[in-house]
């Protein structure tokens, strides 16, 4: 509509007619570093997670090409720990935690909920900075050393023996910790009491359940994190032994204490990814979601149960053999909140009319991976399994189908899903759909050897391995090469689109949900006036209805 | 060709570049809809923070638990070297020290700009005095070598002990320790508001600061309330 009226008055300068959005309300280097818009935080977030991933990748890619040859050829056992550790801290810290909730959920959030802004915009501004702050602490570390601790900085190896970096990496990873909480607190506040008015809790997207899901763990797992590694970092400067038995400590509270936060952290990165797919399935099959109530509730479950499963991680650091028992059989009520949403979505596509653009794509990407990750997970759970493929490859492919799999895979769904209401300009489809299947390709080629290899016997964290498990390494580093690829393709094409793209308009996938209700890019303020819910979440029928009445009212 | 939005559907004719013109309070945010809302996200903030905190605190209380039942003999052994004069000196400073807080909230909401100034500067001054007798306590134990590391001398009448009473003292100072942090950070905040309610920011309207000020403030007291008796008197 904005558009016919800037045609219509071809003689005002464009620049005074052109609809001001967030993009072009300022300009300049400082309107972007001291925004307090979470549009743009947004946007600073993208970048920096970006990078981070980059970072990551590259050290998986090494480690992979290392691993293409039984011979520990390429590099030191040495320098082969520091690129394991380094790729699990900046993946885990500096990516996948913050990637969804601080980039899609900064931007989106708000804007679901008819809200102009997060509750507290300066601590969302604040919260981009002590990233900054802790990932430049990582950066540091890659550049004068490394770290070979693994990324869960066991002790007594962390505190006591350790040559390397130890210190700064867990003041980094503390530091870090605060910028999600405080992204978490500022999303449950705004949740509680930022929403539009007829806006009520079961009229939430299922998107804004899972972000609150998330921030409850976030809120209530990262401080404990923080203080175990102040703790850490007490016992590594001091020399003394909390953690060490030599000095009385007790190593295997070290392990209890950091699974307490990195349990749950695994469903700080999976939840948010869960949002994301409910926001597509129901968008790409124009229905509403299968059980909207169980939906919600089951990311409530998965964070609360998430919280009682850690020892899962110690069964065999010493544990008695009782306590295993309950953390397995805890482990596994777990799966039953995660399969709710599994086949719940499922069900939403039953006879729908489903659309199979990018982000559907990486939907089906997801749902097979996760349930794979998932199931794989169970048999973790079981703990004569877990004994005999504890530490071995099979417990990588596992996570990896959760965090790469899952997470990433809902992350680029979410990217491509919401990229024209963020930009303003559509990706190109073909581009995006060969990308999203050299994704899919590359992973499983590069992970469901890793299921095999592990299950016969090759153990993780080695640069060399024996010759009979070549075969399904050099299947794995083939499979990474496309992984690679695919990732890298979004690069170019989502940059083009930026100004070759398509025009998107306020609603380009006919989707329901009030981020789709303003403009594209939206606004500074979000919405001109504070929109009123009247409708349920997800009402397709009743938007399609409304959709043909217009038509025919226009035809007649 | 465009899709409209559901919005658009069931609100024709509406224009959407009609603006509120609704009266703004100076200390307003522009993403509020009025002062009701802005002082409940705050406050609510504030209590998800204190909770934050709470398991901050929860972890390195739990540590300390399991090793007070590791070591039952060395953690009598080092409470004996903490002093609970002193100690109960610095638990009635703070205690003293919330009661001001909760008046200077008190005279926030009545806009008694004076009465909240004074009082506000009087947490400080409380919170001041704990954190320098915390500090001269600091002084003594770095003095009897019970600081852990490199600088611990000290040796148990049953040498056997000495190790637990090390490890004892590892947690009174990063548990203290990490109080005190906490205290030095509410005394800064204290400074901030102090400016403010002299300035006469605060009235019924708009206290909401104040109040969260003391939700903090409350919090660190009652952290002490807990940290007093597991490490002074066991």
């Amino acid at each position: 509509m904005t558009t016919t009226t800037i045609e219509d008055a071809p003689f005002i300068e464009p620049s005074a007619t052109a609809p001001r959005n967030y993009l072009n309300d300022e300009y300049g280097v400082l309107s972007w570093l001291l925004t307090r818009d979470h549009k743009r935080i947004a946007i600073l977030y993208l970048f920096s997670v970006t990078i981070f991933f980059f970072v990551g990748g590259i050290f998986a890619f090494l480690m992979r090409l290392e691993l293409l040859t039984p011979e520990g050829d390429m590099f030191t056992s040495d320098t082969y720990n520091k690129l394991f550790t380094l790729h699990g801290i900046v993946m885990i810290f500096f990516f996948l935690i913050p990637a969804i909730p601080a980039v899609i959920g900064n931007f989106i959030l708000p804007i679901m909920l008819g809200a102009k802004d997060l509750a507290f915009p300066r601590i969302n501004l604040l919260s981009w900075y002590i990233y900054i702050l802790g990932g430049s602490f990582g950066v540091f570390v890659i550049i004068a050393g490394g770290v070979d601790t693994g990324w869960t900085f066991y002790t007594p190896f962390s505190t006591q023996y350790s040559n390397s970096h130890v210190f700064l990496t867990t003041l980094g990873a503390f530091i870090t910790g605060f910028s999600s909480i405080l992204t978490g607190l500022n999303f449950l506040v705004t949740i509680h009491r930022m929403r539009a008015p007829g806006l009520t809790w079961f009229r939430l997207p299922l998107f804004v359940w899972s972000m609150y899901a998330t921030s409850v763990v976030i809120m209530l797992a990262t401080p404990v994190l923080a203080i175990t590694l102040v703790l850490l970092m007490i016992e590594r400067v001091l020399g003394v032994g909390i953690f060490d038995p030599k000095l009385g400590g007790d190593p295997v509270l070290y392990q209890h204490m950091f699974w307490f936060y990195s349990h749950p952290a695994v469903y700080i990165m999976i939840l948010p990814g869960m949002a994301v797919i409910s926001e597509c399935v129901a968008a790409f099959t124009r229905k509403k979601i299968f059980g909207y109530k169980f939906v919600a509730f089951s990311s409530l479950g998965i964070a609360f149960l998430g919280f009682l499963v850690w020892a899962h991680h110690l069964f065999v650091a010493g544990i008695s053999i009782y306590s295993a028992m309950i953390f397995s059989f805890l482990s596994m009520i777990v799966a039953v909140p995660s399969a709710i949403k599994v086949f719940n979505w499922t069900a939403t596509m039953y006879k729908a009319s489903v659309s199979w653009q990018t982000p559907m794509l990486y939907v089906l990407g997801f749902i097979g991976l996760f349930t794979i990750g998932g199931v794989t997970g169970l048999f973790l759970a079981a703990l004569g399994i877990d004994v005999h493929v504890h530490d071995s490859y099979f417990v990588v492919a596992h996570f990896h189908y959760i965090m790469v799999g899952g997470t990433i895979m809902a992350y680029l769904a979410g990217i491509h899903y919401w990229w024209p209401k963020i930009t303003g300009r559509m990706y190109p489809e073909w581009w995006a759909r060969l990308s999203a299947l050299l994704i899919f390709v590359g992973f499983n080629l590069t992970f469901f050897p890793q299921f095999l290899v592990g299950y016969v016997g090759m153990p993780r964290r080695y640069h060399a391995y024996a010759p009979e498990f070549q075969v399904l390494n050099v299947l794995s580093t083939a499979g990474a090469t496309i992984l690679a690829a695919g990732y890298l393709l979004p690069m170019f094409y989502l940059a083009w689109s930026l100004k070759f793209g398509r025009k998107a308009g306020t609603n380009p996938w006919g989707a329901v949900g009030l981020e789709w209700a303003t403009a594209s890019p939206p606004p500074k303020e979000n919405f001109h006036e504070t929109p009123t819910v009247t409708w349920e979440a997800y009402d397709y029928p009743a938007f399609l209805k409304a959709m043909r009445e217009t038509q025919e009212t226009k035809h007649a | 060709m465009r899709n409209p939005t559901l919005y658009e559907l069931q609100h024709p004719g509406h224009d959407p570049e009609e603006e509120s013109q609704a009266h703004h309070h100076p200390f307003l945010q522009h993403h509020f809809e009025d002062l009701g809302q802005q002082h409940e996200a705050s406050n609510l903030g504030m209590w998800f923070f204190v909770a934050q905190e709470i398991l901050f605190f929860g972890g390195i209380f739990c540590a300390y638990f399991v090793y007070r039942e590791m070591y039952p003999e060395a953690w009598k052994a080092g409470s004996h070297h903490q002093n609970w004069q002193i100690g109960l000196f610095n638990t009635i400073v703070l205690i003293g020290s919330s009661l001001t807080m909760a008046l200077a909230v008190w005279g926030a909401q009545g806009a008694k700009r004076k009465f909240t100034t004074l009082m506000l500067a009087l947490t400080l001054v409380l919170g001041t005095v704990f954190v320098g007798v915390k500090g001269y306590e600091y002084r003594e134990h770095i003095h009897e070598g019970l600081f852990p590391g490199a600088m611990f001398t000290y040796v148990d009448p049953n040498p056997a002990l000495t190790g637990g009473v090390q490890l004892f003292m590892t947690f009174y100072f990063a548990m203290t320790g990490l109080h005190a942090l906490h205290m030095i950070i509410g005394a800064g905040l204290l400074i901030y508001f102090i400016r403010r309610a002299w300035r006469g920011d605060f009235g019924e309207e708009y206290y909401g600061p104040v109040e969260i000020m003391g939700l903090y403030w409350h919090f660190v007291d009652i952290v002490w309330i807990f940290l007093f008796p597991l490490l002074y008197l066991v």
